[in-house]
């Protein structure tokens, strides 16, 4: 099966746990403002690869992976390609590597739950939570990750929530509480992310001729990181 | 045999015969805990320290250099002893009778040290220029049977860096054997070992290892002199802790008091010092901290160990590096592992005392070492990025479970292997040497056979079958050379007190070596894959190249260029081979280039693979800069490909990552940078430099180098302070590959 890839990362250390090769997939239906890889929205761009030509490479690196690592599927939004997905993650688990997926979770159809299937760890990018900030900034309803996240739960597939953190947009305690209610609620999510919002991809903007629609936020200081790190980990009497 | 300093100890066959590893079998133990029990420096330890560090800043205010002997020639006896601080001293000795000041040594040859005085403003006194007059030098004996050809390759820098105006070092003496024994009993085995050679034929070879002897014994008596001067009687066998410190250094000291070598390596010491340590543990004489202590001074006295350079040998090093490289950590025969809590304690000192490039602490990695162990390696890295590390499953089957490190990468076993250094030759320069048909644009020399000169769009086959041409008459003048120079070095500066702390029948290496692999490597993938056009200028000679097209670039775990890589190595090991050896000593070949990488580039002109005249090669095996596009695991794996069995001298790869790449959390690093160590020696890789760190703080440290005066990275097989870079250099660092979260 062929699929479209933007580029390859042999030694990914953020996306999920352990070591990570980390695959970048072709192609995404989502708009992010903070995206910063606008170069692999284009669906019909990247290069052609079989899902056994990724598979191999990820064999290649099987010794660094140690107890946790794996391979993770990224992009763009992997579940555009789901099914090319589904084959790289069963010809992964044929060679005892384990898969992580790191989705929008904007999409979800019969070829979504199979990827699911072969998938040992979600990374859900809950982009807001709260659906007027969704709709405006990422084209589409905060149900839709939702209803994914159900559907983890209801599977069972262990599940890292993320999120990017844009000062003025979810840089609050409303959302972090809102964030920490998710957790509760959804037994398979076992840990949450926060990413600070970076505007270092302002270059691949400016490459493609496109309008970075973030480019008037500030990135979050370290401090505002910390504060909210803490408000989310902290524990409730 | 027994001495009642061994109480105490397990017997063994140690006992009866010189039997470092014997003694080390049947006694030490292996620790497989995690760092808890640690101590941190003492106030005497920091006192001291601060001392130590006024020291430096003196130093690099004088510009490098705090003053010069130029009176003394540097033997074992010939300064009076010198302190930093006598009174809270634990371990004591200096090289000349006051810190940091540098001694003069012309055995190897006058000329430079003669250079060295003059550059720092002083001048080599009539003195030592009279005692010199009708004596011959290494420097004069190589010079004298030097070919004709020799001169035009060391010239046109298609060999260089060649150990023929200093001494050659890389040799290690086993200088445990002074605690273990004491020296008497040293000096007594060795003269058993001359007698016996009454019963052999008297050839050359005899009678030489005979002379060999006398200078060993005389020169051990020395030793024992030296260590008088300093209120020691090293005679007899060490009794505690710090008396096994103590006279472990004082053969280390009377080394470099004997011999300035480019590498003047320690070997492996602390699980061996381990043993003295849990003994006085056990008995109540010593504790945690105290055992801190006395190898916290130990290190100390190795940072302010020095000699004395000429700014250019300075230039092509970064600083003046010593090489005082430890092994430390990997696995024994038996499955054991050979940490002991001493292979913490001496890690440890990059806490104690401050990171630093010196001593050069190597780890070497297995599997099987304990898990808490490679953790805290991992978090030493993170901290302070002056450790490297190297495949100890890949070297244990082939040089046992007591071998350790010469320079950088060079194994061997610890007083029964020496080798005979020889720094490198420049691959990318043969092969525009080979596609002008013996000439070098750069030196504008001819050398080598004369054929006509390659012309238009270049063809892989050609190309390959003239470089062969080349680096078969290379090889054997690369070996010719070797042989002249290693002949004189033992001629005329033998190392009289190292090798008496090896067996008398010696294993030896001629270690050759490579530059510029992964340009070439590239350069014929270049003219494999894409099409590449020689550009003559008007005398007729290729001065550069035209590439179109894209062509696959070591670094990318792309076999058909690694494998292009692997083959040169091959083939150049091979056709060294084909030349026999001074005193038969085994050919191997190492891809280390040190920070001479830059050095090497600017000698040389453009070349098929894109890189322009002048630019820095890669250091060591690395991938060229910034042609890696699969992140940093599969330029590992590229490196990985090479072949220790035809690099037996080693394999250097640097490795520099910025923090937020490997990890969100600082758990999260450290089990990633153990997860990375392992992966990649479980591909039988040699070894790896690692670097965690920003390019902002090497900005940083490049505009205002006074802010960031321990400021320590790996380079290629060592560590240096950044600041002892040239700037140079220092652009070079910062413009490679720095793996990077995306």
């Amino acid at each position: 099966m062929i699929g479209r890839v933007h580029s390859f990362q042999s030694l990914g250390a953020l996306d999920g746990p352990g070591i990570r090769f980390t695959v970048f997939l072709q192609g995404c239906p989502l708009r992010c403002g903070c995206c910063h890889n606008p170069d692999t929205w284009d669906p019909k761009g990247g290069t052609e690869y079989t899902a056994e030509q990724i598979a191999e490479k990820a064999i290649r690196y099987k010794e660094y992976f140690g107890k946790e690592g794996g391979i993770t599927l990224t992009g763009g939004e992997p579940l555009l390609q789901a099914e090319f997905a589904t084959e790289i993650f069963r010809l992964c688990h044929e060679n005892e590597i384990h898969t992580c997926l790191d989705t929008s979770g904007s999409l979800f159809n019969d070829a979504v739950k199979n990827l699911l299937e072969e998938t040992d760890r979600v990374l859900l990018d809950i982009k807001y939570t709260k659906d007027e900030l969704y709709r405006r900034h990422v084209g589409c309803s905060l149900d839709k990750p939702m209803e994914f996240l159900a559907y983890l739960a209801e599977k069972s597939i262990p599940t890292t929530l993320r999120q990017v953190i844009i000062p003025t947009l979810n840089d609050n305690e409303e959302n972090i509480l809102a964030l920490k209610a998710i957790r509760e609620q959804y037994s398979c999510v076992d840990r949450v992310e926060l990413l600070p919002f970076r505007k270092i991809c302002q270059t691949k903007y400016d490459a493609l001729n496109l309008p970075f629609p973030f480019a008037h936020l500030p990135e979050p200081d370290k401090k505002t990181m910390e504060s909210l790190e803490s408000m989310l980990n902290r524990k409730e009497r | 045999m027994n001495h009642e300093n061994w109480n105490g100890f397990s017997k063994g066959v140690w006992q009866d015969e010189i039997n470092v590893r014997n003694f080390i079998q049947t006694n030490y133990k292996p620790y497989t805990g995690d760092d808890g029990f640690l101590a941190s420096a003492t106030p005497r330890t920091n006192d001291l320290m601060k001392k130590v560090q006024s020291l430096f800043a003196l130093e690099r205010q004088y510009g490098g250099v705090l003053d010069i002997d130029t009176a003394t020639v540097s033997s074992l006896t010939s300064f009076s002893p010198g302190y930093i601080d006598k009174a809270n001293e634990l371990i004591v000795g200096l090289q000349t009778n006051r810190p940091l000041k540098r001694s003069v040594n012309p055995f190897g040859g006058i000329r430079m040290v003669r250079q060295a005085c003059e550059a720092y403003g002083y001048k080599l006194s009539q003195k030592v220029e009279e005692e010199f007059k009708f004596r011959t030098t290494h420097n004069d004996g190589v010079f004298r049977a030097y070919t004709d050809e020799m001169r035009a390759a060391r010239k046109c820098h298609v060999i260089t860096g060649l150990p023929d105006a200093y001494g050659r070092g890389r040799i290690i003496g086993d200088y445990r054997r002074v605690a273990l024994y004491g020296v008497d009993k040293l000096i007594e085995e060795k003269k058993k070992d001359k007698n016996r050679l009454g019963n052999r034929a008297f050839d050359t070879e005899t009678i030489r290892q005979d002379e060999e002897l006398y200078q060993q014994i005389t020169f051990l008596g020395y030793l024992k002199e030296m260590a008088q001067m300093y209120g020691y009687d090293i005679s007899r066998p060490a009794a505690n802790t710090l008396e096994a410190v103590q006279w472990t250094y004082f053969g280390y000291l009377g080394a470099i008091k004997e011999q300035n070598g480019a590498a003047m390596s320690l070997g492996r010491v602390s699980t061996f010092f381990d043993i003295y340590i849990e003994r006085d543990l056990a008995n109540g004489t010593l504790t945690e901290e105290g055992a801190q202590e006395i190898l916290d001074d130990f290190v100390i006295k190795l940072r302010m160990a020095r000699h004395l350079r000429t700014p250019e040998y300075n230039e092509l090093f970064g600083g003046d590096p010593m090489w005082i490289t430890e092994a430390v950590g990997g696995m024994g025969e038996d499955g054991r592992t050979l940490v002991t809590k001493s292979s913490f304690r001496i890690l440890n000192t990059l806490y104690t005392l401050g990171s630093s490039p010196e001593p050069n602490l190597t780890v070497l990695w297995s599997n099987a070492l304990p898990a808490p162990f490679k953790a805290f390696c991992a978090k030493v890295s993170a901290d302070t990025d002056s450790i490297q590390y190297e495949n100890d499953d890949v070297m244990r089957p082939l040089y046992g479970d007591d071998y350790a490190i010469a320079c950088c990468v060079s194994a061997m076993k610890v007083g029964k292997q020496m080798q005979f250094f020889g720094a490198r030759c420049n691959l990318a320069k043969l092969l525009l040497i080979a596609l002008n048909g013996g000439y070098d644009v750069s030196s504008k020399m001819h050398i080598g056979p004369q054929m006509p000169v390659l012309e238009g769009v270049l063809d892989f086959d050609t190309v390959n079958e003239r470089f062969s041409i080349y680096l078969e008459w290379l090889s054997r003048l690369y070996v010719n050379t070797m042989n002249v120079i290693h002949y004189m070095h033992d001629k005329y500066a033998y190392e009289k007190t190292q090798m008496a702390l090896h067996d008398t029948d010696v294993g030896r290496f001629m270690a050759f070596g490579i530059a510029g692999l992964s340009v070439v490597a590239d350069s014929l993938s270049a003219i494999k894959y894409a099409k590449v056009t020689a550009n003559r200028n008007e005398e007729g000679f290729i001065v550069d190249f035209t590439t179109e097209g894209d062509f696959p670039k070591y670094g990318n775990d792309d076999d058909r260029v690694d494998l292009i890589a692997k083959d040169l190595t091959h083939r150049t090991i091979t056709e060294l081979r084909k030349t026999p050896t001074y005193r038969n000593a085994e050919h191997t070949l190492s891809v280390l280039t040190i920070t001479s990488n830059v050095m090497y580039g600017k000698n040389t002109a453009a070349t098929p693979d894109g890189r322009a005249a002048g630019a820095p090669f890669a250091p060591g095996a690395n991938p060229m800069h910034n042609r890696e596009e699969n992140g940093a695991l599969a330029s590992l794996n590229s490196v990985a490909k090479l072949d220790y069995n035809d690099c037996r001298d080693g394999i250097s790869n640097t490795f520099s990552i910025t923090p937020e790449a490997l990890g969100h959390t600082k758990e999260e690093r450290i089990a990633n940078l153990v997860s990375i160590l392992d992966g990649y020696f479980a591909k039988k890789a040699h070894h790896i430099n690692v670097n965690v760190l920003n390019r902002e703080t090497l900005m940083k440290a490049y505009e205002d180098p006074e802010a960031y005066p321990n400021l320590t990275i790996r380079v290629s097989g060592y560590a240096v302070n950044f600041h002892k870079l040239s700037k140079e250099q220092q652009r070079e660092v910062i413009s490679r590959t720095f793996h990077q979260s995306v």
